[in-house]
């Protein structure tokens, strides 16, 4: 959240040495695999074994983007997170585990990670995600450098919403339904959206795993993260055929999907509640 | 134990016997030998009247021969022992002992005694008390005193004897030998003491052949019985025909055997689920890693070398398979995950409802006949809605796989019922009062944890494992001492003191350790020997407990006996390639992380029942 408030693109610090992507991971196998990985896309790469050496080497490196695993020895993912914030440091972050549990996913996205991806995962849904967050990246900077608010860079989430970090809305409806949909960040981070792939009536939803899939045109697949558990009584068919309804109403004529949830009250907690978003 | 039971009560009565009898002959002989010395005693006495009569014209004449030969006759008379006459100066003047005539008679002598006890001598003597009792060379005499008083026919004789102003001339002394009515008391005595000893005999003979028959069988069928358990044998069945206290006794204890038995089966399978559900979590996080290498560079290469169509196809193949590895880890981690529900109060009745509705479609399709039968105005129960709906899904499309598309009855019920806590209960968690763990989880009892105690008693020192079920006691001891009297039971890692003081057990005064169950008070309990004492008032306080009893039956194929006891095991399905065989080790763990329990009773072709009990919290 602080990382949308107070977003930074470049505070390169003098003689610091900029890379675009840190990757953190206590398996070396990893390590090489995503430098592999992302090195073929150009993207240049450093690596730490541990949370403890992230750390030193991002006081001497400024990096645009962090992937980290979260249970490591010494300093989890967690810990690491809530240390970045504390030394303000404003790079997004990717977080990833072999223990993917709901619990972990809602917990990253809560702390500020910008997306969780679970292990083990292929070059293309890393990759995807680490585009994503490039452009993520691209969006703070336009917010930072745009002094005053004459254009809307990207709609925040309506009060009494709930979200799911930067990825997904929920709101309760008076019957005790519960609507779910993409939030406009999410969204905007997809370059050359191109539509959706929504699941089907009847099917169950669990907190923290993929509800719907975002594709742009390359056939790139995004997915969406969803916000509570529960059972779909109805997709919005509308907003699957049209792809321009979500990307101009996000939060009302597009959402994606009517949930029975099946314990939204204690779910909702895990969120974050956007009303807190407008302080 | 039977044999003693035998011979305590044949003591007791015995004693009981022995006491009544006793006492009974002993005023019976008394009464009966005072009679027959009153009988004697008027014998005695109508002898010496006779005597005094019949030598009285004799006395008047002064014929001292025919007084003499007189009391010579009768004094020879058998049972008789002296007849004698004494002179007012205490001289026998005649007797049937002749050479005793002339002698003296002290006035303290046995004979004189009852008049001359005063100063004055008395003259008028009461009858009873003319008698006496005394013994001559060891064997009883009874005598009778009579004094002759002085009339007028006597001072008015000729001879001139008597003075007309004496009172009492002189005492008649009849001496009768008591030795045939002692003889008679003996016999009396021997008779009933005889009678005494074989009323015991017949009674102990008795006693024995009941407590054998009614006691001794019964005791020897039920330590068996204990016997077979304690070796783990929990199908042993004693019979209960019988109708008395034994016939009760033995149909509760079968009825313990049967809880006993459910009992082991859940903890047993409790243990299992969580140590596979740990090991599922490590072996999911630990092949996610290598997974994750194979994953990339397979997807990498796979996006390299599309212009490779060969190689191509062939990534594509690792590619799919380790996806599939991935799904199939994954839902080894749902599996895992179960372990923290996310309990809310709900009404059972709301979230059987939308199970229903999830599978109402496939019921319908398959001409199933869903029969719901909800008790009103059941409790709201602490529940995971969501893995308490998945629990009633799973059981429905369960029983609608078992019936098939041929059709069928489903039946489901809810209601409220009561069970009882002891011997059930799994003590999961104990601390010392300085909050150290006492938990060890390296000796296990029935697959269960133990709690591990130091013991002090008599100078030496030891441990022991206290068995983990609150009211059973399968504990497990690391020394050769004997705890019948003063033990010490100390924390093992801080040493301090889990005693009572002062406090003693109920039952067999044995000291009384105490340990904390985090946040459910504290247990309490003794190793005296041979018992069992426990007590924990925050389980007992409720005492019988409401719990909430589902009934899922279905009219499908069943499920044979021998594979009753695997369906709870993961990996265990009977659906070939339609399932994961995870869906009943997941229920079992829903149900088991709530406290609950879920048991299975099915007869092939007839169908399957699922009986599951949650607890209802009572506030």
């Amino acid at each position: 959240m602080k990382n949308m408030d107070n977003g930074t693109t470049s505070p390169i610090g003098r003689g610091k040495k900029q890379w675009d992507i840190l990757v953190i991971d206590d398996e070396q196998v990893i390590i090489d695999a995503v430098v592999k990985i992302c090195s073929s896309e150009n993207f240049s790469v450093d690596s730490a074994i541990d949370a403890q050496n992230a750390l030193i080497k991002l006081v001497k490196n400024y990096y645009r983007l962090i992937i980290c695993d979260i249970m490591m020895p010494g300093m989890d993912g967690f810990d690491f997170l809530n240390e970045l914030m504390e030394r303000k440091i404003t790079s997004p972050v990717i977080m990833t585990t072999g223990f993917s549990t709901v619990d972990n996913a809602v917990r990253s996205l809560y702390n500020g990670a910008i997306d969780f991806i679970p292990k083990p995962f292929t070059s293309d849904e890393l990759l995807n995600s680490v585009i994503r967050g490039m452009k993520y990246l691209k969006i703070q900077s336009l917010l930072k450098n745009q002094r005053d608010d004459s254009a809307v860079v990207y709609v925040p989430c309506p009060a009494k919403y709930y979200r799911l970090g930067y990825s997904s809305w929920a709101s309760e409806e008076s019957t005790g339904s519960i609507l779910i949909g993409a939030t406009d960040l999410f969204i905007k981070t997809i370059e050359n959206f191109s539509g959706i792939d929504l699941l089907s009536t009847d099917e169950e939803l669990i907190q923290g795993n993929s509800c719907a899939y975002f594709k742009d045109q390359s056939e790139r697949i995004y997915p969406l993260l969803s916000p509570v558990t529960g059972r779909i009584l109805e997709t919005n068919q509308e907003a699957a055929k049209d792809k321009t309804l979500l990307e101009k109403d996000p939060y009302f004529e597009g959402w994606l999907y009517r949930l029975l949830p099946s314990d939204s009250e204690y779910e909702l907690k895990k969120l974050i509640n956007c009303s807190s978003d407008r302080l | 134990m039977s044999k003693k039971i035998g011979f305590k009560l044949i003591f007791i009565v015995g004693i009981a016997a022995v006491l009544i009898i006793g006492i009974f002959s002993f005023y019976n002989i008394r009464s009966q030998s005072d009679a027959l010395q009153a009988e004697v005693e008027r014998h005695a006495n109508q002898l010496s009247e006779t005597v005094k009569h019949s030598t009285r014209y004799d006395m008047l004449l002064n014929q001292r021969d025919r007084i003499h030969t007189i009391i010579n006759t009768i004094g020879k008379q058998p049972g008789i022992h002296d007849v004698r006459v004494l002179n007012k100066e205490g001289e026998i003047i005649y007797s049937s002992h002749e050479q005793d005539i002339g002698k003296m008679v002290d006035k303290n002598a046995e004979s004189c005694y009852a008049c001359h006890a005063a100063n004055e001598p008395l003259e008028r003597l009461p009858i009873k008390e003319r008698t006496r009792i005394f013994y001559n060379d060891s064997s009883r005499v009874l005598g009778i005193i009579n004094p002759i008083y002085n009339e007028s026919s006597c001072w008015t004789a000729e001879c001139h004897a008597h003075l007309k102003n004496q009172t009492v001339l002189g005492v008649l002394d009849v001496t009768i030998s008591l030795t045939d009515v002692d003889e008679q008391i003996k016999r009396g005595e021997i008779n009933t003491v005889i009678f005494a000893l074989s009323a015991v005999a017949a009674l102990s003979l008795l006693i024995g052949l009941f407590v054998k028959k009614w006691v001794d069988k019964p005791v020897k069928e039920l330590v068996n019985a204990t016997r077979e358990i304690g070796t783990g044998n929990l199908n042993y069945v004693i019979n209960e025909k019988k109708t008395d206290e034994f016939g009760m006794l033995a149909k509760s204890f079968n009825n313990m055997t049967k809880k006993l038995s459910e009992a082991r089966v859940q903890l047993f399978q409790s243990d299992k689920m969580a140590s596979l559900g740990r090991l599922a979590a490590g072996v999911a996080h630990e092949i996610n890693n290598p997974l994750t290498g194979v994953l990339t560079y397979s997807s990498f290469l796979l996006k390299k070398t599309v212009n490779n169509p060969e190689i191509n196809e062939d990534l594509k193949v690792i590619v799919r398979e380790t996806k599939r590895s991935r799904e199939i880890v994954k839902s080894l981690l749902d599996f895992a995950r179960q372990s923290v529900p996310k309990k809310n109060n709900v009404n059972i009745e709301e979230i059987i409802n939308k199970a229903v509705s999830v599978v109402e479609n496939q019921l319908s399709i398959n001409h199933i006949e869903l029969i719901k039968n909800i008790e009103k105005d059941i409790p709201q129960v602490t529940v995971d809605s969501n893995q308490m709906q998945q629990v009633f899904i799973n059981l429905l499309v369960n029983a609608s796989d078992a019936i098939g598309s041929k059709g069928g009855k489903i039946n489901l019920s809810a209601s409220v019922i009561k069970l009882s806590p002891y011997g059930i209960t799994h003590i999961k968690q104990a601390v010392c009062p300085k909050r150290h763990d006492l938990i060890d989880n390296e000796t296990k009892i029935d697959g269960m944890p133990s709690i591990k105690l130091k013991v002090y008693s008599n100078g030496t020192q030891g441990y022991i494992n206290l068995d983990p079920v609150y009211g059973r006691s399968n504990h497990i001891f690391h020394f050769p001492m004997n705890l019948e009297k003063d033990y010490k039971l100390v924390c093992p890692k801080c040493e301090i003191s889990l005693m009572e003081e002062g406090k003693r057990c109920p039952d067999c005064n044995a000291p009384v350790y105490s340990f904390e169950v985090p946040s459910r008070g504290n247990v309490q309990g003794c190793l005296g020997k041979n018992c069992s004492w426990q007590k924990w008032e925050a389980v007992d306080l409720g005492g019988q407990k409401d719990y909430l009893e589902i009934k899922i039956s279905d009219s499908g194929c069943g499920i044979p006996k021998e594979n009753l006891s695997k369906i709870f095991e993961p990996f265990y399905s009977t659906k070939g390639q339609k399932g994961t065989g995870l869906g009943l080790s997941v229920i079992w763990g829903i149900i088991d992380n709530h406290n609950g329990t879920i048991k299975v009773e099915s007869e092939v072709n007839k169908g399957t029942t699922f009986i599951i009990h949650l607890p209802i919290n009572q506030n």
